[in-house]
């Protein structure tokens, strides 16, 4: 039977299980809203090591194993891992899996990765290609701000429309079998460019992508809003979400009940985050925090899980091209 | 005394100017950056930023506008007292104390300190 619905989505035949997930968070994320809902808080950005690189490869590889612990697997039982992260040439996860020595395709979405590889271990499970898939992401924030904006050590200013890049990382594993919430459709974003150019305000760059993802879902899948208990985006920030829910009204969808961005859940006012949280980290480590944990109590039922991604370059950015974005959603239902 | 008051007033302004820049346009504080040390140089050129560093002192002298300034000026010398070279010559001549004190102790900072990052 064909798994395809409609023009962008898919509904899985045997829907692979979400059986654990992990995330490990920086200092500041530990203080922040959701700080009862996290595996490990690092005691500094560095965690003892000599890069703030090596310490985002520390993070993936700790949750991966962690994520794998946690449901009594080996890492050896895990027939492939999906990972990415926001550096250039996936310079944290290549580093991360080398010590774990299992197949792996690397995933590059942006702040989509996390939703994307779940996304991908879903269709390699439900088809048959593996039984076990790990998919995991990891941001960082002073890796990423020195890669994408300014070195830290200047000092620069940040405006009130920026985001801040979440340091940790977040690991599921999808099985065929086990207890847990299940992964039952999926659909694919495509590339939504409104010709935004100021990388300081990325949410509302991502909101057009968002809206037409989630569009395109409910479209394909015959679902409406209330379908779901929770609709997720993954780090929109205060300014982008209060985008996504005007454009769904403009379509005639009311989503404003229902809808929550997690670059929104995780830090506290006072701590100065500005528009909110941003990175591959702000779905993974609430996905595998929060949201999992109120599936597993039954407290949500179904959620649709939205990434959100940026895909500009530093390249791009200095020769003054838009930002390209893209957003993936999985439905996940116990 | 009216030195001090002018210095404090004048340098507040000149940074007020700055976090206008980055407040109400796109520019990044790197563009800030280059184009007060280039409007510096326009205006000393134009004989309009000696006249605020009399007033003014390290008011204007301090900030990047200043740095711009200090260029011009040294060139303006060594074109004078050299001729032809001195337009080569002049700019770096004059700014060199400060170009090498940044170096010599962003050399000390480095070996000294590892950078902390922001996020905790």
């Amino acid at each position: 039977m064909n798994k395809k619905r409609g023009k962008q989505s898919v509904v899985f035949s045997n829907p692979p299980v979400i059986t654990s997930t992990a995330n490990i968070v920086g200092p500041m994320e530990g203080q922040g809203l959701l700080d009862q809902y996290f595996d490990y808080t690092m005691l500094d950005n560095l965690n003892n090591l000599d890069s703030w690189e090596q310490c985002e490869s520390f993070m993936m590889e700790w949750a991966i194993k962690e994520a794998v612990n946690k449901e009594n697997s080996t890492i050896d039982m895990i027939d492939c891992i999906l990972a990415g992260d926001l550096l250039n040439q996936l310079m944290s996860t290549h580093f991360a899996l080398k010590k774990l020595e299992r197949p792996f395709l690397g995933v590059y979405g942006a702040c989509s990765t996390m939703v994307e590889s779940m996304l991908l271990g879903a269709m390699l499970v439900d088809g048959g290609f593996a039984n076990k898939v790990a998919s995991a992401t990891s941001s960082h924030h002073d890796a990423a701000e020195r890669q994408y904006r300014f070195p830290n050590e200047l000092g620069a200013q940040r405006p009130p429309s920026a985001q801040w890049t979440v340091t940790g990382a977040g690991a599921t594993v999808l099985s065929v079998f086990g207890h847990g919430p299940r992964i039952t459709s999926a659909t694919i974003g495509k590339i939504v460019d409104y010709g935004l150019k100021d990388p300081n305000s990325m949410g509302p760059a991502m909101a057009p992508a968002a809206v037409d993802t989630l569009w395109t879902h409910f479209q394909d899948t015959g679902r409406v809003p209330a379908y779901y208990d929770m609709i997720f985006t993954g780090d929109l920030g205060n300014v982008g979400k209060q985008l996504v829910i005007q454009l769904m009204q403009q379509k005639g969808l009311d989503i404003s009940s229902n809808y929550q961005d997690c670059g929104c859940m995780i830090y506290r006012e006072e701590q100065d985050a500005h528009a909110g949280a941003s990175g591959c980290a702000s779905s993974a480590i609430v996905f595998c925090g929060y949201i999992y944990n109120m599936l597993m109590n039954c407290k949500l039922k179904k959620v649709l899980l939205l990434g959100t991604g940026s895909l500009h370059s530093t390249t791009s950015y200095q020769q003054k091209e838009s930002i390209p974005c893209i957003a993936h959603a999985v439905a996940v239902e116990m | 005394m009216e030195l001090y008051v002018m210095s404090f007033v004048v340098g507040g302004l000149l940074c007020v100017c700055g976090q206008l820049l980055m407040d109400l346009t796109p520019l990044t504080p790197a563009h800030v950056l280059v184009l007060f040390v280039v409007v510096g140089a326009i205006l000393s050129g134009f004989g309009v930023y000696q006249p605020l560093v009399d007033i003014a002192g390290a008011g204007a002298t301090v900030p990047l506008l200043g740095f711009g300034h200090s260029l011009v000026v040294g060139t303006i010398e060594d074109v004078n007292s050299f001729g032809f070279i001195g337009i080569f010559s002049g700019a770096l001549r004059a700014t060199g104390t400060g170009i090498m004190a940044a170096v010599v102790f962003g050399f000390f900072m480095s070996v000294l300190f590892n950078p902390k990052g922001k996020g905790g």
